[in-house]
């Protein structure tokens, strides 16, 4: 049985291999990380300073926290009604018909366009319009790469809550049915009762993945290393000031790059997990 | 019948209907993007997709600047990315292929214990790490310790941690689907325990590891943020991981930085939305074939 | 009740055709009526397209993409297909295989489910008048006033069932549709439903679906035996047990098939 014990130490190690991936990470970040927190402590948290000037440097995360937050919360509200829709549409209109099926592999399209892509159209085809309406005068900024976050983050929830409402029991929604209810009644008062965890972690999901897109929004935002001053003004989020800087820098600048990593990956870490809980609960 | 209804049925019709032209409104709003996607890019990009844009590497700026000045359309192509992309897909694979399997195996087998629940919690962790931050770790292990220098390797070793969650999640799931019965009558006949993964878990899968082994490298072919921390790029075709490698994402970027090669980022960009989502399509092709029992 | 004379017959189903899909009727040329207060039993072996014809009868089947529907079914002598859906299934209600009370709503307001999901407001004496009587007439309410409160989910089997007939004649319907309500219940509780039908016939007309013949000869006024699609024989249930014409029907209730 020496085959037996083989195959059962392989499989074991490599298991061990991830778990070593996984503290890997952390630990290197963390490691990474050190001199830029043993330099400004915890004000590296709280200051929107970066100052790159040898002699005089500084370096706090808070305005990439800031643009983190501001342009994926305000992708996520784009996204809640597109994403709402085509789910309904998917699982409960037209659930099992041709033209769903269809819709779905669309959204699913959607998806597979790569980040790169869709910061590149969006560079040419979305910034011009929004120059057109007046509203900003290069296009760059928050609401840009909002939008496009948003057009990217639509497929991830649209896929799970489609796929969450398609679990509600017939039998409820028949139930609602035969007592006269029309069908946005029994949407309002079965299926969104019934499917309301879900749906909601479907869209901390989607968050989550709108936190961490760097190319898009790299291209998008303006890069400009203050706290946004409105929807329209330029910023920086945690990822696309790694993605710009990381190649030059070194020392410190480096140190406080990993750092603004760090705290990136602790925020998505702790979206997932929670995104991941509230489906447990649910399933 | 209850005197209140009569009243309000037409009103509650009406909104029923009105609820359901704004899903089909938002449905509609959802798939615009990508018609527009696909069309601009093919409009845009096709000009350039030719024989030479696949053979010759990426042209100078300086070339680039002289094809526009006189209207032709610009030299060269995106080979130094396309192999670039090639070496560090094949390498990727090489890792995380068999590592992801081994332990989808290792998570399905002992699903119920401690242990393995941990290792699931973990990958789905993995999962959810934005694709930069595993840019900084290939960075710091690699670049600074292995290859001083950005290599192919580190942004292979960049792209095999991405693959590896999704190798692993859907191996797990794929082995969930195939009935206990099966296993059972394999053991019933005395078969070992090594024997039934190699001739009966991986056989009655495959087109469920292969469904998920081509949507992993759909994602990672696409990738632009860890390897502009690791690969950096290369204006020549290189096969050595040891040495810095262009990919066909990296060229867009380069593209994109510089305004004479804007017609060339077009096209790039369209070579890879195409073979990205035919890679998809494939990937589902597969998937939709695939059934038990 | 109502003064006004009113015909015998409830229901009329006449040349009724229903496919899923084009050219595959799940129910074929069926005509067929309901007397008022009687139960009727619709039998047959599985697929034979009695649930699609208990469903027709509130239009519950065309909650199924690309139904086609050829034929009517008139209710007191007017076309259900010409009436709002809303107001068809006010008078013609329905109770399901599986007890389905919604698990997010208490045992009282699941009574009243079919008031707030049609958007009728009521006071606070209506509402509890409704749901004593009610759950008086499922024979439940001494079993559950003490914790109307509670969600419906924590019932037995058969008190669900029973609670589900209760929201669907809390508005007072016409016909109440029943689609195998017994199938997923123990027999004690099976015949509890079954004594609880013969009173409700009092007051409404019962139309059941069951593959269960015994229940039908217990309970049922008339029956009608479908088999593929098609009705092959109705009338009084006695009639239809003891002397049936067709051959089919023999073979059925002899056990040969189903």
């Amino acid at each position: 049985m020496s085959g037996d014990r083989i195959t059962k130490a392989l499989l074991f190690i490599s298991s061990l291999t991830i778990l070593l991936l996984g503290a890997g990470i952390v630990l290197s970040l963390f490691g990474g990380a050190i001199p830029a927190f043993r330099e400004f402590g915890l004000k590296f948290i709280v200051s929107p300073a970066w100052n790159p000037t040898t002699g005089s440097e500084e370096y706090g995360a808070l305005s990439f926290i800031a643009g983190t937050v501001i342009t994926s919360i305000l992708a996520l509200i784009i996204c809640i009604p597109m994403a709402f829709s085509t789910s309904l549409f998917i699982a409960e209109y037209y659930n099992g018909t041709r033209t769903s099926s269809i819709l779905r592999s669309l959204v699913d399209l959607l998806a597979g366009i790569p980040s790169i892509v869709y910061g590149f159209w969006g560079f040419y085809a979305l910034r011009p319009l929004l120059v057109a309406t007046g509203l900003s005068d290069q296009g760059f900024g928050v609401f840009t790469a909002s939008l496009v976050l948003a057009i990217m983050i639509v497929p991830y929830a649209t896929s799970l809550s489609a796929e969450i409402i398609s679990m509600v029991p017939a039998e409820l929604k028949e139930a609602a049915y035969s007592l006269g209810a029309t069908r946005r009644e029994v949407i309002f008062s079965v299926v969104i009762p019934s499917a309301r965890s879900g749906i909601i972690a479907s869209f901390i999901l989607a968050l989550g993945r709108a936190l961490g897109e760097t190319m898009a929004v790299t291209m998008l935002i303006g890069n400009a290393n203050v706290i946004p001053k409105g929807l329209f003004a330029p910023g920086n989020t945690m990822a696309s000031v790694i993605a710009n800087q990381f190649g030059e820098a070194s020392g410190l600048k480096l140190s406080a790059l990993i750092a603004v990593g760090l705290l990136l990956f602790l925020i998505t870490a702790i979206v997932n997990a929670l995104g991941k809980l509230i489906i447990k609960r649910f399933a | 019948m209850h005197p209140e209804l009569t009243d309000n049925i037409a009103r509650r019709n009406r909104t029923n209907g009105r609820f359901r032209y704004l899903v089909i409104a938002g449905s509609v709003i959802t798939v615009v993007p990508i018609f527009l996607i696909v069309g601009n890019l093919a409009i845009k990009g096709y000009r350039q997709i030719n024989l030479a844009f696949f053979t010759k590497p990426a042209p100078d700026t300086f070339q680039a600047m002289m094809a526009a000045a006189s209207g032709e359309i610009i030299p060269g192509g995106i080979a130094n990315g396309l192999t670039g992309s090639l070496l560090m897909v094949l390498l990727a694979s090489f890792i995380a292929i068999p590592l992801g399997l081994m332990t989808g195996i290792f998570v399905y087998e002992n699903g119920t214990r401690r242990y393995a629940r941990f290792i699931r919690s973990l990958t789905e962790i993995l999962q959810g790490v934005p694709s930069i931050i595993l840019g900084i770790i290939a960075y710091l292990w690699v670049v600074k310790n292995i290859t001083r220098g950005y290599s192919a390797l580190a942004g292979s070793v960049s792209l095999a941690i991405m693959m590896l969650p999704l190798i692993i999640r859907s191996t797990e799931e794929t082995m969930r689907m195939i009935p206990i019965a099966i296993r059972e009558a394999a053991f019933a006949l005395g078969t070992p325990y090594y024997k039934m993964i190699y001739k009966i878990l991986i056989p009655v899968s495959f087109s469920g590891l292969a469904t998920g082994v081509l949507l992993a490298l759909s994602r990672i072919l696409g990738e632009t943020a860890p390897l502009m921390l690791t690969a950096l790029g290369s204006p020549a075709v290189s096969f050595d991981v040891t040495r810095p490698v262009s990919a066909v994402p990296l060229l867009i970027w380069d593209f994109y930085n510089d305004p004479n090669m804007v017609s060339l980022v077009w096209s790039a960009s369209l070579f890879l939305m195409f073979f990205v989502l035919s890679m998809n399509l494939l990937a589902r092709s597969v998937a939709s074939k695939h059934k038990y029992i | 009740m109502n003064n006004t004379p009113q015909s015998e017959n409830v229901l009329e189903i006449r040349d009724l055709f229903i496919a899923y899909e084009p050219g595959r009727y799940a129910v074929k040329d069926v005509s067929a009526h309901v007397r008022r207060n009687s139960i009727t039993a619709i039998m047959g072996p599985s697929g034979c397209g009695k649930s699609t014809l208990l469903r027709a009868m509130n239009r519950m089947h065309e909650l199924y993409p690309n139904i086609e529907t050829k034929g009517d079914i008139l209710l007191d002598g007017q076309s259900i297909f010409s009436m709002s859906v809303i107001e068809l299934r006010r008078k013609v209600g329905m109770v399901f295989q599986r007890p389905n009370p919604f698990p997010n709503m208490t045992i009282y307001e699941n009574v009243v489910a079919g008031f707030s999901l049609n958007d009728i407001r009521l006071k606070k004496s209506q509402r509890d008048d409704i749901v004593e009587n009610a759950l008086r007439n499922v024979a439940l309410w001494d079993e559950v006033k003490e914790s109307l409160y509670r969600k419906g989910t924590f019932l037995s089997g058969g008190q669900q069932q029973r609670l589900c007939v209760a929201r669907a004649i809390a508005f007072n319907p016409e016909v109440l549709l029943l689609d195998e309500p017994t199938s997923a219940l123990d027999p004690i509780a099976t015949s509890k439903i079954e004594d609880l039908l013969g009173e409700l016939k009092k007051k409404y007309t019962l139309v059941l679906v069951t593959h269960n013949m015994s229940q039908a000869a217990r309970i049922s006024d008339d029956s009608m035996f479908m088999y593929l699609g098609e009705l092959v024989e109705s009338g009084h249930t006695n009639t239809l047990f003891t002397t049936p014409k067709d051959p089919r029907t023999e073979a059925y209730l002899t056990g040969k098939f189903g």
